[in-house]
């Protein structure tokens, strides 16, 4: 038993928390919009997290079906340009900052301390904290549309000096971006310090789940790079209205220098929303396959090694800049790099599912299609590591649809598969498998019809972030645009289906409702009760699960 | 009748092609570097479709047959240290032999050595201007589709022509065989120069010059579009650039220069009020009608000119927002001292603005000092 657990936990008694109700607690939880408000239990804050970023998705969703309405033929029909800009600057944005990030926080709320066998997270009050920033700076961005010039419409990259031209919706997305910065500082610190002081007797830093080893990894990420982010847009600030000249060639600045540090930032950022992903399809996997996670070593330092070569190829995103041909070749080869130790993640998944007895429940679908689609992203990424290659797709569709493949079918899907496989603890209920997998389908295919097209889009060479396009793109685009109507419906079924899963479902849900599943969070009833592991799990039940998983 | 529509249909057979080149894959390239790029990227896809073919089918036999609903049961292997290392060296392998080629590309890409045309191309917003260094001219190349075909809101609009989006009231010129170094800068936000038909690609960045280099080896007309986010019309920025024989070029070289000689404006002529308004519409229609409307009546976020505080205010004022731009208005140095001593004073005596004043050229000189 660690030192905090101990002090924690001054009492011992058998292991989980589930015989007592909170009410044998000694303090009366509080009820009604308090019980949110003042939120510090993990479960509830993991909940609010996961409902924050489901909004900001529905959000984000809706001003993409604004783009690909404006796109879904040439010529102008519904938005002036100025408005589109706006819609795409903050559909990035919202669904980065606001949707997929703010969801693995709040998984890794939810999710860790039952995993971990700890009572909370180490700083349940910081915790409050960090979660109500969210709603303030999402605000916002939403107020910035309404204010005079609109929203900021330089993209979600603000790159100056288009960036210092705007009104002030761009101040306004500014300080959206350093609340959302302090949010996730605060997250990383309280995940960190979870992770390394309140794992359970006997669960050491190589024998704990893999999501806790991403949500580890991707933490320091997020310490590491949201001060570089938070600088970055001061200093933006600071030139639009304090007369400094950092990327004002006119007063000796670089426009430059912006790019590099946001890049800095935002490669990073890139394995961020990737990381926890890998993570939790790390549990999945393995428990549909009923085996063991092929690897689970090589998988943390595959899990590193990216974190830390991530900091090494922020030039990939400018290679039309004009930098240094030795510089050009750097960037290039230490990018190739990363798809050896995503490619070695790859293929552990599928030789854990090699050999195995799979079933293909909701949350598997949402994983194998994980690992399809997302590899499918590695590969054009692959494409466009190459620098000369890069010359000819850099800022066009072929990147969006690119990073669409990593994001929306890495993060989002994953995402998705985790909700699934989570519902029966959060809510104690079955969701309905037929829904599921009918979510899973739709998605799949109309995700597909959405962004397939735009690699050919970005071949034939349509820029990106354009409001209207030459005839030849006609005919993709209409397509992507249908795609995206269809694909956005269908999370409309996704919603239906948890709330379908809360009131009731398809019955009550077991404790453990996976045969393959072995890890401390099925250990307790499901609903999880409000208050787990106030004693911590005794080591003969962690050393158990951890031999089912061959750790 | 039906003959003369099959005979129509027959004449857009060739425009088809066109649009059909560059609709799934890379236009055709059409220098050494676009080629090398293509080649790159085919040799890339090959790979990886070996590596997907490889990776899928495995996954897909293990899914398809290791199901639990068909009574497979599962086997507890969950290491194997030889396996994984192999399948950590065997990519790295593959890797060189993805690099090896595409660094010799890079270098190739990068040399704009013993270039024998320079052509600096300045971003605008949002207009491209091209000065032939060699040559001394230069000239502003504008997107020539006109708004009734863009502007289709409430299903209004034109229909829209071949190169819609595409066209310029005037390309780039330049030699085949020729080495043509494209010097790149802006004035006011980035954008970036590419024809993709060239496999160049470069942005645009204020005040810096950045180069690249093509040599086109067919005659013809190639086009490209901004492909860097510069504001509100960075979708209306396209880059069309026509390669002629050598000796066409030295033709209209020697037109351009002699044009340019006449078009001059001299700075110290002295401009009558009438003259001045004149020259000012051309300017305001060609630069400031786009968005403050021909009439002076302003439109979304771009006040009225008409009744306006600036164009009724001191001249100062007026000339210091044309000069240095405001919020959206981008600033219009780019124009010269007679534009911009024009356009003001057309704005100041139009629409109804009647302050009967005007601005000489030395003035807006002095200003930007």
């Amino acid at each position: 038993m660690t030192a905090a657990t101990d002090t924690l936990n001054p009492t011992q008694g058998d292991h989980a928390g589930e015989a007592h109700g909170h009410d044998d607690h000694g303090h009366h939880a509080a009820t009604g919009w308090r019980r949110w408000v003042y939120a510090t239990n993990h479960k509830d804050i993991g909940t609010l997290y996961l409902w924050f970023s489901f909004s900001m998705f529905i959000l984000g969703g809706t001003m993409a079906l604004g783009i690909r309405a404006e796109l879904f033929t040439p010529g102008l029909q519904f938005w002036q340009p100025e408005f589109f800009n706006q819609l795409t600057t903050l559909h990035g944005i919202i669904m980065v900052f606001g949707a997929i990030m703010p969801a693995f926080t709040g998984l890794a709320n939810w999710m860790l301390p039952l995993m971990l066998g700890a009572p909370d997270m180490a700083f349940a009050r910081m915790n409050n904290w960090s979660f109500w920033l969210l709603p303030p700076s999402a605000l916002l961005l939403v107020i910035s549309l309404f204010v005079p010039g609109g929203a900021a419409a330089g993209g979600w990259t603000l790159y100056p000096p288009l960036s210092l031209q705007f009104g002030m919706g761009m101040d306004l997305a500014i300080f959206s971006v350093h609340l959302l910065g302090l949010s996730s500082i605060m997250g990383s610190i309280n995940i960190i310090v979870t992770i390394l002081n309140m794992r359970s007797p006997g669960m050491t830093l190589m024998k704990m789940p893999m999501f806790a080893w991403t949500s580890l990894v991707t933490a320091y990420l997020l310490i590491a790079v949201a001060p570089v982010l938070a600088g970055a847009v001061t200093m933006l600030l600071t030139d639009r209205h304090f007369g400094t000249h950092f990327f004002k060639a006119v007063g000796g600045g670089d426009p430059v220098l912006f790019q590099h540090i946001f890049w800095f930032f935002g490669h990073p950022e890139v394995y961020i929303m990737a990381l926890p992903a890998f993570g939790i399809v790390s549990q999945i996997i393995p428990t549909f396959a009923r085996k063991p996670l092929f690897g689970y070593h090589s998988m943390v330092y595959a899990t590193a090694s990216i974190a830390i070569l991530s900091f090494m190829v922020w030039a990939h995103h400018m290679f039309s800049v004009g930098m240094p041909a030795t510089a050009q070749l750097f960037f290039m080869f230490m990018t190739m790099l990363i798809a050896v130790p995503t490619g070695v993640k790859v293929f552990n998944w599928i030789a854990t599912m090699w050999q195995g007895a799979m079933s293909f429940e909701t949350p598997m679908l949402f994983a194998v299609g994980f690992v399809c689609l997302f590899t499918v992203g590695g590969f054009s990424g692959l494409v466009l590591s190459i620098a000369p290659v890069d010359t000819q797709m850099h800022d066009t569709y072929y990147v969006v649809a690119h990073f669409h493949y990593v994001l929306v079918a890495g993060a989002l899907f994953s995402l998705f598969g985790a909700v699934y496989y989570w519902l029966p603890k959060w809510t104690g209920y079955m969701y309905s498998e037929k829904m599921g997998k009918f979510h899973f389908w739709w998605s799949m295919v109309w995700f597909n019809v959405t962004f397939f097209p735009m690699h050919f889009l970005g071949l034939a060479g349509m820029p990106r972030r354009i409001p209207d396009y030459p005839l030849q793109f006609t005919d993709f685009n209409a397509l992507a645009s249908v795609g995206a109507f269809c694909f956005g419906l269908g999370q409309l079924f996704f919603l239906y289906n948890v709330i379908h899963t809360i009131r009731g479902g398809v019955g009550k849900a077991p404790a453990n409702p996976w045969e393959g599943a072995h890890t401390l969070e099925w250990e307790v009833p499901s609903p999880a009760p409000h208050h787990t592991w106030e004693t911590p799990p005794s080591q003969e039940l962690v050393e158990k699960g951890l031999k089912e998983q061959a750790l | 009748m039906r003959f003369q529509r099959a005979l129509g249909l027959a004449a857009l057979l060739p425009a088809c092609t066109f649009a059909i080149d560059g609709k799934y894959t890379f236009q055709t390239p059409q220098t050494l570097i676009a080629r090398d790029i293509s080649d790159l990227h085919a040799w890339i896809m090959a790979v990886i479709v070996v590596i997907f073919v490889a990776v899928f089918g495995v996954m897909f036999y293990s899914i398809f047959k290791h199901r639990k609903a068909s009574g497979h049961k599962a086997r507890h292997f969950h290491e194997n240290t030889s396996v994984e290392v192999l399948w950590t060296l065997i990519p790295a392998v593959i890797l060189v032999v993805m690099a090896w080629p595409a660094a010799k590309v890079v270098l190739a890409q990068k040399d704009t050595r013993d270039a024998e045309v320079t052509i600096k191309a300045t971003g605008y917003q949002w207009f491209w201007g091209y000065d032939y260094l060699d040559y001394g001219f230069g000239y502003k190349s504008k997107l020539a589709t006109p708004r009734e075909q863009i502007e289709n809101y409430k299903g209004q609009g034109a229909a829209k022509d071949t190169h819609y989006l595409l066209e310029v009231t005037e390309p780039l010129v330049v030699p085949i065989g020729t080495k043509v170094r494209m010097l790149t800068t802006a004035n006011d936000v980035i954008h970036s120069w590419g024809v993709p038909a060239f496999g160049v690609k470069q942005d645009a960045i204020p005040g810096f010059i950045r180069d690249t280099w093509f040599k086109a080896e067919k005659v013809g007309t190639f086009r490209g579009q901004c492909v860097e986010l510069c504001g509100r019309d960075h979708g209306f920025m396209p880059i069309v650039v026509q390669v002629v024989s050598k000796d066409d070029f030295k033709v209209w070289v020697d037109k351009k220069q002699k044009e340019a000689k006449a078009a001059a404006d001299d700075p110290n002529k002295v401009w009558k009020l009438d003259e001045m308004i004149a020259r000012g519409k051309t300017v305001y229609d060609a630069n400031c009608a786009a968005c403050h409307k021909a009439d002076g009546a302003g439109g979304g976020p771009f006040p009225a000119l008409a009744g306006s505080k600036i164009a009724n205010g001191p001249m100062a004022a007026h000339l210091g927002i044309v000069l240095h731009g405001k919020g959206a208005m981008p600033a219009w140095q780019g124009l010269s001292d007679t534009e911009i001593a024009a356009v003001i004073t057309y704005e100041r005596n139009s629409f109804g603005n009647k302050m009967g004043d005007m601005l000489q050229p030395k003035d807006v000189k002095a200003a930007r000092k």
